[in-house]
């Protein structure tokens, strides 16, 4: 089956981020890291969507340290503190892209 | 003075309140009215046990220079802690916004409610009340500290005639020593205050922080890491941004120099056992050496590494077991502290004991729930930093021979997770051959 703009619903053109294509091993990483802290405190974890807000994603302060903990023990590398601008990440997308710079 | 005496001399009182969650109340009806019925408080201990911190703030004003001794619970004080504290503390009246604890069922009991209801008759001469607050996550039965209004309150300068009055807001609790001082801050310089509480989130806090123009805001550095993550963060536009209660680091105070512009960032060292020690206000972390030793109300000394204060400031003492003081009168915080150039920086705690997030885990009781595995030989809990929470708390473990490490750290994880608060649970377990022992053959505790 061929589909067209038109006849597609407008709630599946928002990008899913979870689709296996255009998801860099890095993000793939992260998001499994999310999946697997949100489950392990159990917690329920929000669609993980680019411009899904952190802190309505579900996870609390203590699920995020958890996740750049293992992050770095994973990836050998903890953007928070290295980097040298100073920022921190309000969106899941923000997160994504503040790991891939810092790599 | 006591608290009612100092609002009613307020010249500003009919534009300044007091904003909860869900209500607010005019300092003018609170200077006028009381909160409190039922009981007779009056030169009495008084247990103050609340679900609605705002009904706290209410009650501190009706019982400060009223009851021989005020309580404070805070929010995380298990009923179980209740026989005890109640009979350490000589408690002989609760006040509370609930139904009476059971624990508490043999007391007198003051029912806190709003709306004020006026004072009759002209209230008695004030008498000095202690005031009794709570150490942060102790091991064992909790730790009560005495301290007076005016210890308290003796870091807290006059407002300068001129100054537009502060609305200080807090996410802390103000039921722990550093939301406290904010809410005198507000009471006693002029102003009015935003109260928080354990259950509102952090956008819903941020909305009301925008929407009432809060121009002191103040919280940990986990707390401003909070804010800076959140998206309502560019609603709010404070004059004057306040961290403590952990370590700040360069991260944080730089992020919200960032994102904050122009806007003075300071943090500042206090404690429930030292009181309100010093402020840095350079923009940078850590304290100037020169703090040592200098002249003031506060003295600061460093001994063994650990940083130690003797102020009118200070707690009194513990109430029941424990010394609070040296010969000397110095209180030793426990904050490990490093020189580097000119510079003292905050390393840790001594015995291991783990902040996260301004809340405190002792290693030893989460090592007895791990202890407690049968297949566990050894255990050494620890912290780890973290940019988000300051540290969390992770364990390595010894396994006996031939133990199924998948399984075993199931079963750690599910005890964990019954038994202790989320925050002391181990965020990651690590499996190793054997733990260091020290001469003594105490396990080896790092600064955490």
């Amino acid at each position: 089956m061929t589909l067209s703009a038109d006849t597609l619903h407008p709630a599946t053109l928002v990008p899913d981020t979870c689709a296996a294509d255009g998801k860099t091993p890095l993000k793939a990483a992260i998001l499994e890291k999310f999946a697997y802290v949100a489950a392990s405190q159990e917690k329920t974890l929000a669609p993980l969507t680019d411009d899904l807000v952190l802190l309505e994603s579900g996870l609390d302060s203590l699920c995020f340290a958890i996740i750049v903990a293992t992050l770095e023990d994973d990836l050998g590398f903890d953007p928070f503190t290295e980097a040298e601008d100073v920022y921190f990440p309000v969106t899941l997308g923000d997160f994504v892209r503040f790991y891939e710079r810092g790599r | 003075m006591s608290l009612r005496e100092t609002l009613t001399a307020s010249k500003r009182l009919a534009s300044r309140r007091l904003w909860g969650v869900r209500a607010s109340v005019g300092l003018a009806d609170i200077a006028r009215g009381a909160a409190l019925s039922g009981a007779d408080v009056a030169g009495r201990s008084v247990l103050l046990r609340v679900g609605d911190p705002l009904y706290a703030a209410l009650a501190l004003v009706d019982l400060d220079g009223v009851a021989r001794r005020i309580v404070l619970c805070p929010p995380d004080l298990g009923d179980e802690a209740l026989p005890g504290v109640i009979e350490t503390a000589g408690v002989e009246v609760v006040a509370s916004d609930g139904p009476p604890p059971l624990a508490a069922s043999h007391l007198a009991f003051a029912p806190i409610a709003s709306p004020v209801h006026a004072l009759e008759g002209p209230p008695p001469a004030p008498i000095a009340t202690e005031w009794v607050m709570f150490t942060s996550g102790t091991s064992g039965p909790p730790k009560m500290v005495a301290h007076t209004l005016a210890g308290l309150t003796g870091a807290i300068k006059p407002a300068a005639a001129d100054a537009p009055p502060p609305t200080w807001a807090t996410f802390y609790d103000i039921r722990r020593y550093g939301g406290l001082q904010i809410l005198l801050r507000a009471l006693l310089g002029e102003g009015s205050m935003l109260l928080t509480s354990p259950a509102e989130p952090m956008a819903g806090f941020l909305g009301r922080i925008a929407r009432h123009g809060a121009t002191h805001v103040t919280g940990t550095p986990s707390h401003w890491r909070r804010v800076l993550m959140s998206p309502e963060a560019a609603a709010i536009a404070p004059d004057y941004v306040r961290l403590s209660g952990e370590i700040a680091d360069q991260a944080v105070l730089d992020a919200l120099k960032v994102r904050f512009p122009g806007v003075p960032v300071g943090h500042a060292y206090a404690s429930t056992e030292a009181g309100v020690g010093f402020e840095v206000n350079d923009g940078l972390e850590g304290f100037p050496a020169g703090y040592i030793g200098r002249p003031g109300e506060v003295e600061i000394k460093v001994e063994d590494g650990s940083l130690r204060l003797r102020s009118p400031r200070t707690a009194g003492g513990y109430l029941g077991q424990g010394v609070l003081m040296d010969a000397d009168g110095f209180v030793d915080s426990g904050d490990m502290v490093e020189l580097r150039g000119a510079r003292y920086h905050f390393i840790g705690r001594r015995n291991g004991v783990i902040n996260v997030g301004g809340l405190k885990a002792h290693p030893e009781e989460i090592e007895a729930v791990i202890n407690r595995h049968p297949d566990v030989r050894a255990c050494r809990v620890g912290g780890r930093r973290n940019p988000i929470t300051g540290a969390i708390v992770v364990a390595e473990v010894v396994l006996r021979d031939g133990a199924d490490e998948a399984q075993v750290r199931t079963e750690i994880a599910e005890s964990c997770r019954a038994e202790l608060a989320p925050f002391k649970s181990p965020a990651m377990i690590k499996f190793v051959p054997a733990l260091a022992m020290t001469a003594g053959g105490k396990l080896e505790r790092a600064v955490a």
